[in-house]
């Protein structure tokens, strides 16, 4: 590459990163091109929905919280939630998360069910690098709505690998299931699964051997009350470490709330908490 | 953007020639004008980085980084954010001695103190570091490479990652000719891979960024761990420290105060928080608030630190 190139190269990025700076909150025309014209996304959106129609004004549907900047690369927490009161006619089955420039994008699908009670979630993510992050509402009527973000990456130091690889090893399946409020049976109660686990993406290659480390994640969650599913995700390695969500069950009456997690190696850890009447906050760990 | 708006092909027109203009600078800019350097002890020498982000105009010169010098060879300590920087340094050790570098110690991971090392590539030094540095940079190296990129543009061509060729589990030593340098492996605390050396002769501890001052410390390992590493940091006997961020002449171990208040305010705001259940999402938008004012870059790190710190806390 010969020096005029090289200059004009780191150019056009310095430009870019000024660009990038001039808005901080509002969505630039560099920021909604960039969410429009996503290549990564076109290809995603004919594997997910074929020619389905998308609305692609989908806020009326679906809250979608997100920091402007991802400040911990490792850690951003991310929210949605669902506006729409859920009828067994009519209820939010699917959500999907996609996080374009993220190694692997499609970075959860979220199912529901109307045990749900909500089609709301919380968890946390990964951010590589500058990036669109949709969120996809997927109706029991075959609905589609999206609604889309830019996010700046961060910068300096933060990396979206883990910052103690042995203790996150150590702890490898270790589960916290909670309610933070007393249950109140027939109507959505709020739910925590927290997960010890590294979820590493296996893109780090090893200094001395040359050789990349396996990506080593949790692949399925599967919540249910009294047998019954009430929430569920495929997920992968732009989860963060030590997957977290927080999620809605509705119980009819006394029942168990299970969990159970599976990562890439087949390993399957579950958690058990018991609701009764009207149970009081409680919380269980399992290894 | 305030005024007439410049179209488009005008505002790019201006943005390239403005662009060439700063990369002839640049490119002119002599790489081998030593760093300013302050001796802080005999044969110790520091340079100061500024409290800033880095970026073009800086060139990533934003940490403490520095050399020792003994009788037989020099040991470098931390080389910059570029290759840009760990040239200006390595013209700094040449202007003070015509030793060679035979030991380049990397603190830990940050891109910010190791990102300059390949400018003491040619002298061949061993390449020294904590026994987790190696993963960590296999971990973080390449995002650290691209986020320079973004940061300081051409600056950053060149600047790369050497992996350690001697690392350290626990304790080492090194030996300078006539001077011992002791290092010692902590555990996990700003980062998991966190060094620090102590040169006997002017019982001078380089601590790096296990200690910030003036400028927000960053945590991006265990809070908790930091905390245990600043109690047992206060006991040891120092006649002068270096921290990663900040002033040179610290009274110690006082210099450890502000950094302790604020790790263990962040830690009962983030406890507080899970006691009530409150999100992580709204819990970085109130924790340490009590300290802003007293940090610079408060508002660039401390949401951060609060997201690390809530990670690791909610186990409890």
């Amino acid at each position: 590459m010969n020096a005029t190139v090289r200059v004009f190269l780191a150019c056009t990025v310095l430009m870019t990163g000024a660009l990038a700076q001039a808005e901080a909150r509002k969505v630039s025309p560099e920021e909604t091109a960039a969410i429009e014209t996503s290549e990564i996304w076109a290809k995603i959106r004919t594997q997910l929905f074929g020619q389905r129609k998308i609305d692609p004004n989908g806020d009326s549907l679906i809250e979608f919280d997100i920091p402007v900047r991802a400040e911990d690369a490792a850690i951003v927490p991310v929210s949605l939630r669902t506006r729409m009161t859920a009828t067994p006619e009519r209820f939010v089955s699917k959500l999907y998360l996609i996080i374009d420039k993220n190694p692997s994008p499609i970075s959860a699908v979220f199912s529901f069910t109307p045990e749900s009670g909500r089609a709301d979630i919380e968890t946390r993510v990964r951010v590589e690098q500058y990036t669109p992050i949709r969120a996809i509402a997927e109706l029991n009527t075959g609905e589609l709505y999206m609604v889309a973000r830019f996010m700046k990456a961060s910068g300096g130091c933060s990396a979206p690998a883990g910052k103690d690889a042995e203790a996150a090893l150590a702890n490898l399946g270790k589960m916290r299931l909670r309610v933070d409020r007393e249950v109140r049976l027939n109507e959505p109660n709020l739910a925590q699964l927290m997960i010890s686990h590294p979820n590493t993406s296996g893109l780090a290659m090893d200094q001395a051997s040359r050789l990349y480390a396996p990506a080593y994640y949790v692949r399925s969650v599967a919540v249910s009350y009294g047998g019954k599913p009430v929430f569920s995700a495929d997920v992968d390695f732009s989860i963060s470490e030590n997957p977290h969500f927080r999620f809605y069950f509705l119980p009819q009456a006394p029942g168990e709330l299970k969990a159970e997690v599976v990562d890439t190696r087949d390993k399957s850890f579950v958690a058990r908490l018991a609701v009764g009447e009207r149970s009081a906050p409680a919380a269980t760990d399992a290894r | 953007m305030s005024g007439k708006r410049l179209q488009p092909p005008a505002v790019l027109v201006l943005a390239v020639l403005a662009c060439v203009c700063a990369a002839t600078a640049r490119a002119n800019e002599d790489r081998t004008a030593p760093l300013v350097m302050q001796e802080v002890a005999a044969g110790i020498y520091v340079h100061a980085g500024v409290h800033e982000e880095p970026a073009a105009a800086n060139r990533g010169d934003v940490a403490n980084i520095g050399f020792i010098v003994g009788e037989r060879c020099v040991a470098v300590i931390d080389t910059g954010a570029s290759l840009a920087v760990g040239q200006s340094l390595r013209a700094a050790v040449r202007a003070v001695t015509p030793l060679a570098v035979c030991f380049v110690i990397n603190t830990h991971v940050h891109p910010d103190h190791i990102l300059g090392n390949a400018a003491f590539r040619e002298d061949h030094p061993t390449f020294v570091g904590h026994a987790k540095l190696p993963a960590a940079m296999a971990a973080k190296g390449p995002i650290y490479q691209r986020a320079l990129v973004r940061e300081i543009g051409s600056a950053a061509e060149g600047s790369d990652l050497i992996a350690p060729g001697q690392t350290v589990v626990e304790r080492s030593e090194l030996d300078l000719g006539g001077r011992i340098l002791e290092l010692r492996a902590w555990r996990t605390a700003h980062t998991d891979n966190d060094l620090t050396v102590f040169d006997r002769a002017t019982g001078t501890l380089w601590l790096s960024d296990l200690l910030f001052a003036e400028r927000i410390p960053v945590l991006d390992g265990s809070i908790r761990g930091w905390l245990a590493a600043i109690a047992e940091l206060s006991a040891l006997p120092a006649r002068h420290v270096v921290p990663g961020h900040g002033s040179l002449n610290l009274p110690w171990p006082q210099a450890l105060a502000p950094q302790q208040v604020y790790l263990a305010t962040l830690a009962a705001d983030i406890r507080r928080a899970l006691t009530e259940g409150q999100t992580l999402a709204r819990t970085v938008e109130t924790a340490a608030a009590a300290e802003r004012g007293k940090w610079l870059l408060f508002d660039k790190y401390n949401r951060r630190n609060a997201a690390a710190a809530y990670a690791e806390l909610e186990w409890e």
